[in-house]
């Protein structure tokens, strides 16, 4: 059984299918990263795994457990599965620390103390513990996206999903944030990547599903869509994006 | 590279301090002849010494100055209890009109007969419905005082425009951070209560200060019905010594308390501004 299963689903807004009958199989531990052109449905898949849209059709299964049924309680999904946005959308008015700490503090009924040196396990092992009583505005892009990310793990998902998290950030900022993303492949997290970052995706996906116009037309490991991709339109996206 | 400096600036210094100096000389001149002229022009007016008389009194006005000072007291008070007041039913107002359960549907539609009625009644009339009407029923010491039901009808005429401004900040924030919020599990009334609310509260403060000054003037409306506050001491004065200077009087304490709250208002919003860019 994979970790996460997406059966024929749907997505519209309005009279724009934006995922026309999407497959995909995650199993646990694997990352799998989502490319394609922008428009194609990476994002919006995405938001839909996490319940922040619903669908119109198909069924969205986490641990063989159907999570898209019209009517369930959204909350307990969300907590299993962590999510990191392009834009980080940290909580201005809050510091790294309270940040990461609020959700747990709510949802789990945990003390501040109970979470501290847990929390702060977290930021010292991805480089932060120096800023972790900073206010977003006072950290880098690549910094708060990071501390995106730690926010994310401090409610222990199962599943992390990352919508184009390097899209916002200088070039030279992009290397620290895909560090953290190897980190966690290691540490076997289950992950979806919606990139851009073709390199990236080459070396560290186990695999790969190509999107247009909210359609999967090719999946495979990276050496074969990157080396042998069977499809014209796999080809063309990809002699575009490689340039 | 050649350097053009003499006194330690930079030949682009040198000229803007120059075009400073200058600028700063007309704008003393062009001030001073406004001035004169004024203080000239004015007094040559045939009706000027009776209204000098009438509204410029110096003897009636430090005569009644203390007095009215302390009638201002009874300003300062309707308007200490009635802010707080307003701060929360205000928001409690925005956030039914926001209520997303069904059940909750008739808190919808009351936050919108609230706001429509109070913001389209003219505060005076508001005060007079309630400030006569209520007493009217005959209701026994002190609840027939026109202190209270004056200050309810400030309180809700208050709330509606209050409440329309919390949600208008409500709306400011990006409903990104109500996605991330949500990603994470968080239910809507935690989203709201912790990620949401505190950036639109404070986005909004500049407004609400105007809106703490509208009241501060607004205070006076409750004269026609009783309480002996600034202004209608003022008229007291005026009918006893058949001299409009108390008035003034009155508008001078008014804007010893307005012009720097409005200065402070202006400042917070221009800091926004810069923090927004």
């Amino acid at each position: 059984m994979s970790k996460l299963e997406l059966h024929n689903v749907v997505k519209r807004f309005g009279d724009n299918t934006v995922c026309d009958g999407i497959n995909l199989n995650v199993d646990q531990g694997q990352m799998v990263c989502l490319i394609g052109a922008s428009g194609a449905g990476k994002s919006t898949l995405l938001r839909c795994i996490n319940l922040l849209e619903p669908i119109e059709d198909g069924e969205i299964f986490l641990d063989g457990e159907d999570i898209s049924l019209p009517g369930l309680n959204p909350q307990s999904v969300r907590s299993k599965i962590g999510m990191v946005f392009q834009s980080f959308n940290l909580f201005p008015h809050m510091t790294a620390f309270e940040n990461a700490i609020l959700a747990p503090k709510r949802i789990k009924n945990l003390s501040k103390i109970q979470l501290t040196s847990e929390v702060e396990m977290l930021f010292e092992r991805f480089d932060l513990a120096e800023r972790m009583h900073n206010y977003p505005d006072q950290l880098s892009g690549g910094q708060q996206q990071r501390v995106a990310i730690v926010r994310a793990l401090a409610m222990k998902p199962e599943v992390m999903l990352f919508d184009e998290i390097t899209s916002a950030l200088d070039p030279q900022l992009v290397g620290e944030v895909l560090d953290v993303l190897l980190q966690l492949k290691d540490q076997g997290m289950t992950m979806v990547l919606a990139t851009h970052e073709m390199q990236f995706a080459r070396q560290a996906a186990d695999k790969i599903c190509f999107l247009k116009d909210g359609k999967v037309v090719e999946e495979g490991s990276p050496k074969q869509i990157f080396i042998h991709p069977k499809r014209v339109e796999t080809k063309a996206f990809l002699s575009r994006a490689l340039k | 590279m050649k350097n053009h400096k003499a006194a330690g600036l930079t030949r682009r210094e040198q000229y803007e301090q120059k075009q400073r100096r200058r600028s700063i000389l007309v704008a003393a001149l062009s001030t001073i002849f406004v001035v004169v002229a004024i203080v000239i022009f004015v007094p040559m007016t045939p009706g000027w010494e009776k209204v000098q008389k009438s509204f410029f009194n110096g003897v009636v006005l430090s005569k009644t100055f203390p007095k009215l000072l302390n009638a201002f007291t009874v300003n300062v008070m309707i308007f200490a209890w009635s802010a707080p007041a307003i701060a929360v039913l205000g928001l409690m107002i925005a956030l039914a009109r926001d209520a997303k359960s069904p059940a909750l549907f008739p808190l919808r539609i009351f936050g919108a007969a609230f706001t429509d009625i109070f913001r389209g009644v003219p505060v005076i009339l508001t005060v007079y419905l309630i400030g006569f009407g209520i007493p009217g029923l005959g209701l026994p010491r002190p609840w027939n005082s026109p202190f209270i039901w004056g200050s309810l009808a400030l309180i809700l005429t208050y709330s509606a425009y209050v409440a329309e401004i919390f949600r208008a900040g409500i709306d400011s924030v990006h409903p990104s951070q109500r996605s991330a919020a949500l990603s994470l599990g968080l239910s809507e009334r935690q989203v709201m209560r912790d990620v949401i609310l505190p950036q639109a509260i404070r986005n909004v403060v500049p407004s609400q200060m105007n809106m703490l000054i509208a009241l501060q003037k607004d205070v006076s409306l409750l004269s026609f019905i009783g309480p002996v506050e600034i202004f209608r001491q003022a008229g007291v004065y005026k009918s006893l010594f058949a001299n409009f200077t108390p008035y003034v009087g009155a508008a001078i304490i008014f804007l010893i308390v307005t012009i720097p709250a409005t200065r402070y208002a202006d400042y917070l919003m221009a800091r926004q501004m810069r923090e927004r860019r």
